[in-house]
């Protein structure tokens, strides 16, 4: 393999084009956010029922994604697949840009976003929101050493040491997250310790998903080659993870259609007559996941760009179809205080509770990516992450003599 | 004398001031009020040898009597915007219909004021906490608005303040952003009354709902504790919450 060279990319015309692009999101997810905390959260879709709404999908999403977006490296310096060397650092990179998007959408949709320091200052040991506040901050500062291991030629011994502290840092950082989750006893949909694993297993596949995306635009946008070598690998690893949240989101409701108690939780989300049944069933089932496996395998589709494009986005679309039915749709479905009762009061007990999504917090949910693409772009255009060449002569050679 | 000091002494006598006044409103009417023991002096900290708890026999709450949470509404002037589902309600109540039989039952739901309070567990600030004498409440100093609490309460006893308030109490302080719930009418507690709901329902007559020391044998709380079989909701939690039912 000839020696990597790693460049800053040139910032012409659509670089700023892009910044400004991305910039606009972002000022218009202030205004929102600024609406939302003046007028109050009555403007937005959600109440005393459904508390969590469109912003934590994008937030929980971007969070989960962001620890998946770091495998690439992982593989690369834990397992030490030479194909994937060239591309750690910017897996380092975006794992970083992705959690901050996340956490900035989390921060802005606070009921006092103006107290971050109290978050950051007063701590309850018990509470797993806590401990991922502390796996959050901890994630940026390991995956930064971790670049610093790569990008710094007199660091790189250290680099496997680095990258195996920052696999497991990740491991950890997912199961908090979908303990978040797993750890609330009082509602049905949730209270489940497969939320820990389920989450790692979907942070595989959003993480990667986005990354492929990424990596195409940047080798594309910037006139670089990319060949086919390390492309197809990635697709071909992005196939597996789909098939194993399939997996893991049978196994989920299985266990949940096998007992008599969440019979009718599940029946809500798999066979009921609301947009959570049906972003199950379309968007996250077939669209989400059948449909890229389908394109990714499939020999024509395959091996073209285009549809490898496509399956990412799919893939992405159905991630954030999921993580909707997993918040949105949890919180909907009714407390059950009184078995065997029908349950009815003026606090909507007993009903599926109603939630819409409104503008500012669509806006301020998409002002999530588009800081982590501005992180991305930045940090490309004044540091070296992104190699010069990944054309299959350069990272593959077996694989570019053997075409 | 300091100028911090000034203001506590001014504070307190204001706060005398109020509690004075708004005994003197309850007794006024002629109004017996349930007595409430350990009533303690207001420099002295709360102990955990106090538990309180309360008892709701819901056999004797009249369908369609909403007493309690019209009382709870004017204690802390839990103002409604006419918006249902973001507007705060500490206490409601909550009709069972036996879907086998068909029995139907009427009952007040409010914060339990739970031994192990699962807000308190998530809770990332420690906003929300037990008081030692069990009650549970918010700081709303340091409740940063995240509503892991309303996740993770199995009753959905808390609200989001979701819009500005207006004329708020002064010994109910709330906040845009934050969440708040029952506080057992801890203000009243500490002066040695009850809740403003217990005490509307004994207006009434009804004696629904009993409040008390759950950890003093003689209260009357404990003795009726003792004598009459009583519930908790998602007992199988195992929160050993702070509020009771009967006849469910």
């Amino acid at each position: 393999m000839k020696e990597l060279v790693f460049k800053e990319i040139d910032g012409g015309k659509p670089f700023y084009m892009l910044l400004a692009f991305m910039g606009l999101f972002v000022l218009t997810a202030l205004g929102a956010a600024w609406y939302m905390e003046h007028n109050g959260h009555w403007v937005t879709g959600m109440n005393n029922q459904i508390v969590w709404g469109t912003p934590h999908v994008f937030a929980v999403f971007l969070i989960i994604a962001a620890s998946g977006a770091l495998n690439v490296a992982s593989i690369s310096s834990v397992f030490q697949k030479t194909a994937y060397k060239p591309l750690a650092r910017l897996s380092g990179l975006l794992a970083i840009a992705l959690l901050v998007g996340g956490l900035a959408v989390l921060v802005l949709d606070l009921g006092r976003p103006d107290r971050l320091i109290i978050a950051m200052t007063y701590y309850n040991f018990k509470s797993i929101f806590a401990w991922n506040i502390m796996l959050y901050t901890g994630f940026m500062a390991v995956v930064g050493v971790y670049l610093w291991m790569m990008m710094e030629r007199k660091m790189n011994g250290f680099t496997k040491a680095a990258g195996t502290a920052a696999f497991i840092w990740r491991l950890i950082l997912t199961t908090g997250t979908g303990s978040i989750f797993g750890f609330i006893v009082a509602r049905q949909f949730y209270d489940s310790a497969l939320y820990a694993p389920m989450f790692i297993i979907m942070s595989f596949s959003f993480g990667l998903a986005i990354f492929i995306l990424v990596l195409m635009a940047i080798y594309s946008g910037t006139g670089r080659p990319l060949g086919d070598a390390i492309l197809f690998r990635l697709k071909n690893l992005l196939g597996v993870f789909i098939a194993a949240v399939l997996l893991m989101v049978t196994i989920f409701f299985l266990t949940g259609l096998y007992a008599t108690e969440h019979h009718d939780v599940v029946a809500f989300i798999l066979n009921g007559n609301n947009i959570y049944t049906k972003l199950f069933w379309v968007v996250q089932i077939i669209m989400g996941s059948l449909a890229p496996l389908a394109l990714l395998y499939n020999p024509v589709t395959g091996t073209s760009r285009a549809w490898i494009a496509i399956a990412s986005i799919l893939v992405i679309l159905g991630g954030l179809a999921q993580i909707y039915v997993i918040i949105i749709g949890g919180q909907a479905f009714p407390l059950v205080m009184f078995p065997g009762m029908e349950v009815s009061s003026s606090f909507t007990d007993g009903v599926i509770a109603s939630y819409g999504p409104s503008l500012p917090e669509f806006l301020l949910g998409f002002s999530g990516i588009a800081i982590a693409l501005i992180i991305v772009t930045l940090a490309l255009k004044v540091l070296q992450f992104a190699p010069n060449s990944l054309a299959d002569a350069d990272v593959d050679p077996h694989y570019a003599a053997a075409k | 004398m300091s100028e911090e000091s000034n203001i506590d002494i001014y504070r307190r006598r204001f706060l005398s001031g109020t509690a004075t006044a708004a005994a003197g409103l309850a007794v006024a009417p002629g109004v017996l009020l349930t007595e409430v023991a350990h009533a303690k002096p207001a420099d002295q900290a709360v102990t955990s040898d106090v538990r309180w708890g309360m008892l709701i026999d819901t056999s004797k709450c009249d369908n369609g009597c909403d007493d309690c949470v019209t009382a709870c509404n004017e204690e802390h002037n839990l103002e409604g915007f006419g918006r249902p589902t973001t507007d705060a309600q500490w206490i409601r109540t909550v009709t069972l219909k036996d879907k086998q039989t068909g029995n139907v039952q009427t009952l007040p739901m409010l914060c339990q004021h739970c031994e192990h309070p699962p807000c308190v567990d998530v809770c990332p600030t420690g906003a929300s906490f037990k008081r030692e004498d069990g009650i549970v409440l918010v700081d709303k100093h340091i409740c940063i608005g995240c509503r892991y609490c309303m996740m993770a309460c199995p009753y959905k006893a808390r609200s989001f303040v979701h819009e500005k308030l207006h004329d708020q109490m002064p010994y109910s302080p709330r906040g845009k952003g934050t969440v708040e719930s029952c506080t057992f009418c801890v203000h009243r507690v500490d002066e040695g009354m009850s809740p403003a709901c217990v005490e509307a329902c004994s207006a009434e007559d009804h004696h629904a709902m009993t409040f008390g020391d759950m950890n003093d044998p003689d209260s009357e709380l404990s003795q009726q504790l003792k004598q009459y079989s009583s519930r908790q909701i998602r007992a199988d939690l195992e929160l050993n919450t702070g509020v009771r039912y009967r006849g469910i």
